[in-house]
C-alpha cells in the first residue's frame, strides 16, 4: 500500500453520525471482484438521485471541496458490515485520511491496511472542525509522524495511534510479508497443538 | 486467578507476543463467502502464496445467489463472483459447498450445522456476522478482506487485545418475548456503539434458558452493538448440541472434548471491564422505526418526538431518520402498515425459527396488500422444515417458500424491497436502503414478522398466541 505521513487538504464536512458502510458503497457495487475503481460508488445514494443525476445538497457534490482528501465526519464511523469495500471506495474517490470521534472496530482496521489515516479526536474538537469546515473551506495539514493536526487558523490537534499501526501507515508496509517473518512461531505453534490432541 | 472466557481463549491462540505490539492470534477456523474473498485469492496470486492450511477453511454461496431458480443467475457480474469462489477454491483446495451442495447456505447457519463451530476455537470470516458463532463459547469476528487475505496465507492475524463487558439478563422471558427481542432491547437501551473495542459475554438466567439458536440470534447482533464479538460461556446446552454432528469427534473423544469446552466457561468470580444487567421481564417484543437498529421500542409505544432527546445530535438523528422512514414523531408503532415481510438472514432462518413464524401462520391468511416470503438458512433448515410440513403451512397462508441464502437481509440478488415500501424483516439491519434502494426495514422477531405479515401492519404477536396457565 502507498506510505501515508503528510498531507494537507481542505477537510469534508460530512456532519452525520452512525454512518454505516452500507451508504459508503451500497451492496448493488459489492458484486465485482477488483479492489479499484470503487470511488464513483462512493455514498451513491446520497450522491445522486433515483434518476441518476447529482444531489446538489449533498456535500460530496460541493464544487469547494472537490479536491479534498480528509473527511469528517461524527462518532462510530463505518459501522455495519465488513466489507472492504467501503475503504476501497473512500481511498479511490481520493481521500487519504478521516477524522471522527469514534469508528467501528472492524472499519478501523480495513482503512489502516489501505493506507487510510483514521484520526480520533475528541468530539469537541470534530465538531468544531465540522463548524468550521461547513462554514467556509478549511484547511488542515495532518502529520502522522508527529500525531498532530493543524488548520489554517492556527488552531492545532494531537491524537493516539497504536504504534504498530502508525509504523505500517508511515512505511506502506505489506502485513503478510511482515508476519511470514513470524513462521518460525507458526510452526511451533501448529506442533504444539498437533501434540495436544 | 479467575478469568473470563474471552481472557481463556485469547491466551491459548498466542503465537506471539511483545510489548508495543497486537497478538499474533492463531486462527482454528475460516470462513469463506463469494464477496470478500476475490479480491484475497487475487493477492495470495499475484504475490505467489498458497493457503496455508486449507484444511480449516470452509468455503460457501449465499450472499448473491438466487432464491427462486438455482440454474439462472441473470446479472453476468453476479455470476462472475460465484464461478470466481469455484474457481478460486479449486485452485487453492478450499473445501466448498457451492450453489447446488446440499450442505449450501448462509454462512452463519451452515457452520454450527457442521458442527465446525465448536467452543474455544477462534473463527472468522469476511463478514461482521460471523460474532453469530460466539453462542458456542468460540471467539469469532468479522474481518475485511486484507485480514482475508492475511489469515489464507499465515492462519494468523495481528489483534490488540479486546476489552471485555459483561451483558446479564436476569430473571425470566415474558410470554411472547423471544431472543430477537432481547438483543434488540439491549441496542435499544445501550447504542450502537455501545460495544466498540469490546468482546460481550452475555450471562444471566434468561440466556442460560435459551436454545442454542435462540444464543446464535443474540450473538449473531453483536456487532450492531458495535462490539469485536459477543459469546456466551459454554454448558450442558452447548455440548448437546453438538454431539453426533459432522466435525465433532465421537464415543470417548466426544467426552474429553465436552469436558475441556466446559472448562473454558467463565470462572466464578472474574472480572470484566464493563458490566450491564437488564432485566428480562423489562423486554416486550420489539420493532425498531429508525435507520440503525438502536432506533426501537416495544410493539405498544409510540415513535419518539424531538422532545425526547436532550442532545441536539440526537434530534437531528431522529429528524433525519423519520424523513427516511417516512413516519411522523409520535405516531403509534403498531399502526405503521407493511408491505412485505421477509422471514430469513444468519439472524433468524434456523428451524427454531420458522417453527415459531409458523405456528402463528397457520389456518391464517397473509393480508392481500403484503408480499411474503421464506428464506430458510440453509439447504439442510430447508429439508428439515419440509420435512414437517413447514412449506404447507407458509404456501397455504400465502407465503413464498424460497430456496436458501441471505437473499432480502441485504438484497445482493433480485429479492430487493422497492423503493417507497415498507418491510416487517427478521434480518438485523435497518440501514438506509439496506433492503433496495429507497425501502424502509422495520427489525423484528420471527413472530412478529408472521403476524405483520397477516395483520398488513406492525402489530402485537402476544394477541396470537394462548398464554400457557400458570402452574398451581
Amino acid at each position: 500500500m502507498k506510505p501515508i505521513n503528510e498531507i494537507s487538504s481542505v477537510l469534508t464536512p460530512l456532519d452525520r453520525k452512525n454512518v454505516d458502510t452500507d451508504q459508503i458503497i451500497s451492496k448493488e457495487f459489492l458484486k465485482r471482484i477488483e479492489r479499484t475503481g470503487f470511488g464513483k460508488y462512493l455514498f451513491y445514494h446520497w450522491r445522486f438521485h433515483p434518476d441518476g443525476t447529482p444531489n446538489e445538497e449533498f456535500v460530496l457534490n460541493d464544487p469547494r471541496f472537490q479536491q479534498s482528501e480528509i473527511l469528517v465526519a461524527q462518532e462510530n464511523f463505518g459501522c455495519g458490515s465488513s466489507r472492504e469495500h467501503a475503504p476501497w471506495a473512500i481511498l479511490d474517490y481520493g481521500f487519504r485520511v478521516v477524522i471522527a470521534p469514534s469508528y467501528a472496530d472492524i472499519f478501523y482496521n480495513n482503512c489502516v491496511k489501505n493506507g487510510i489515516l483514521p484520526i480520533r479526536l475528541q468530539e469537541a474538537e470534530v465538531t468544531a472542525l465540522l463548524e468550521k469546515g461547513k462554514q467556509a473551506p478549511y484547511r488542515l495539514d495532518v502529520d502522522l509522524r508527529q500525531q498532530t493536526v493543524t488548520a489554517e487558523d492556527g488552531a492545532s490537534y494531537s491524537f493516539d495511534i497504536d504504534p504498530y499501526w502508525k509504523e505500517m501507515l508511515l512505511n506502506g508496509w505489506d502485513e503478510i510479508s511482515l508476519t511470514i517473518q513470524y513462521d518460525s512461531y507458526i510452526q511451533a505453534y501448529e506442533e504444539k497443538m498437533q501434540q495436544a490432541q | 486467578m479467575a478469568k473470563t472466557i474471552i481472557e481463556k481463549i485469547w491466551e491459548q491462540h498466542i503465537v506471539f507476543e511483545e510489548p508495543g505490539k497486537p497478538d499474533l492470534l492463531y486462527i482454528d477456523l475460516h470462513l469463506l463467502h463469494e464477496v470478500t474473498s476475490p479480491q484475497a485469492f487475487e493477492g495470495l496470486r499475484l504475490n505467489g502464496r498458497k493457503v496455508r492450511r486449507p484444511d480449516l477453511c470452509f468455503a460457501t454461496m449465499d450472499h448473491n445467489v438466487p432464491t427462486r431458480n438455482r440454474s439462472v443467475i441473470k446479472d453476468p457480474i453476479s455470476r462472475k463472483q460465484i464461478k470466481t469462489l469455484q474457481e478460486n477454491c479449486d485452485e487453492f483446495g478450499v473445501p466448498l459447498a457451492g450453489i447446488n451442495h446440499p450442505d449450501q447456505g448462509i454462512v452463519h447457519v451452515i457452520g454450527p450445522e457442521l458442527g465446525l463451530t465448536q467452543p474455544g476455537k477462534t473463527i472468522v470470516c469476511g463478514d461482521s456476522h460471523t460474532s453469530t458463532h460466539g453462542a458456542f463459547g468460540a471467539l469469532a469476528f468479522g474481518i475485511g478482506t486484507s485480514e482475508v487475505e492475511h489469515v489464507l496465507s499465515t492462519q494468523t492475524l495481528w489483534q490488540s487485545k479486546p476489552k471485555t463487558m459483561e451483558i446479564r439478563i436476569d430473571g425470566e422471558l415474558g410470554f411472547g418475548v423471544s431472543a430477537k427481542d432481547i438483543i434488540l432491547a439491549i441496542i435499544s437501551t445501550y447504542g450502537v456503539d455501545m460495544g466498540t473495542g469490546h468482546i460481550i459475554e452475555y450471562t444471566g438466567e434468561a440466556i442460560r434458558n435459551l436454545s442454542m439458536e435462540e444464543r446464535m440470534t443474540i450473538c449473531n447482533m453483536s456487532i450492531e452493538a458495535g462490539a469485536r464479538a459477543g459469546l456466551v460461556s459454554p454448558d450442558e446446552t452447548t455440548v448437546e448440541y453438538l454431539r453426533g454432528r459432522r466435525n465433532v469427534p465421537e464415543g470417548e473423544a466426544f467426552e474429553r472434548e465436552a469436558k475441556r469446552w466446559l472448562a473454558l466457561a467463565t470462572d466464578e468470580g472474574a472480572s470484566y471491564d464493563v458490566s450491564h444487567t437488564i432485566h428480562a421481564d423489562d423486554i416486550s417484543p420489539f420493532v425498531t422505526w429508525g435507520t440503525n437498529p438502536s432506533m426501537g421500542s416495544g410493539i405498544a409505544e409510540r415513535v419518539p418526538t424531538a422532545a425526547d432527546y436532550d442532545k441536539q445530535e440526537d434530534r437531528d438523528a431522529l429528524r433525519q431518520a423519520l424523513a427516511y422512514m417516512q413516519l411522523e414523531e409520535g405516531a403509534p408503532l403498531s399502526s405503521i402498515a407493511i408491505q412485505h415481510v421477509f422471514i430469513g438472514s444468519c439472524t433468524n432462518a434456523r428451524l427454531s425459527d420458522l417453527r415459531a413464524a409458523g405456528e402463528i401462520v397457520k389456518g391464517r391468511t397473509v393480508h392481500p396488500a403484503v408480499t411474503a416470503i421464506v428464506v430458510p438458512g440453509s439447504e439442510t433448515v430447508k429439508r428439515a422444515a419440509e420435512a414437517e410440513g413447514l412449506d404447507a403451512v407458509f404456501l397455504q397462508a400465502g407465503f413464498e417458500w424460497r430456496e436458501t441464502g441471505c437473499s432480502m437481509c441485504l438484497a445482493m440478488n433480485e429479492d430487493a424491497v422497492p423503493a417507497g415500501e415498507r418491510c416487517a424483516s427478521t434480518s438485523n439491519r435497518n440501514f438506509e436502503g439496506r433492503q433496495g434502494a429507497g425501502s424502509m426495514t422495520h427489525l423484528v422477531s420471527p413472530v412478529m414478522a408472521a403476524a405483520a405479515a397477516i395483520e398488513g401492519h406492525l402489530t402485537d404477536v402476544r394477541n396470537y398466541m394462548k398464554e400457557p396457565v400458570p402452574q398451581a
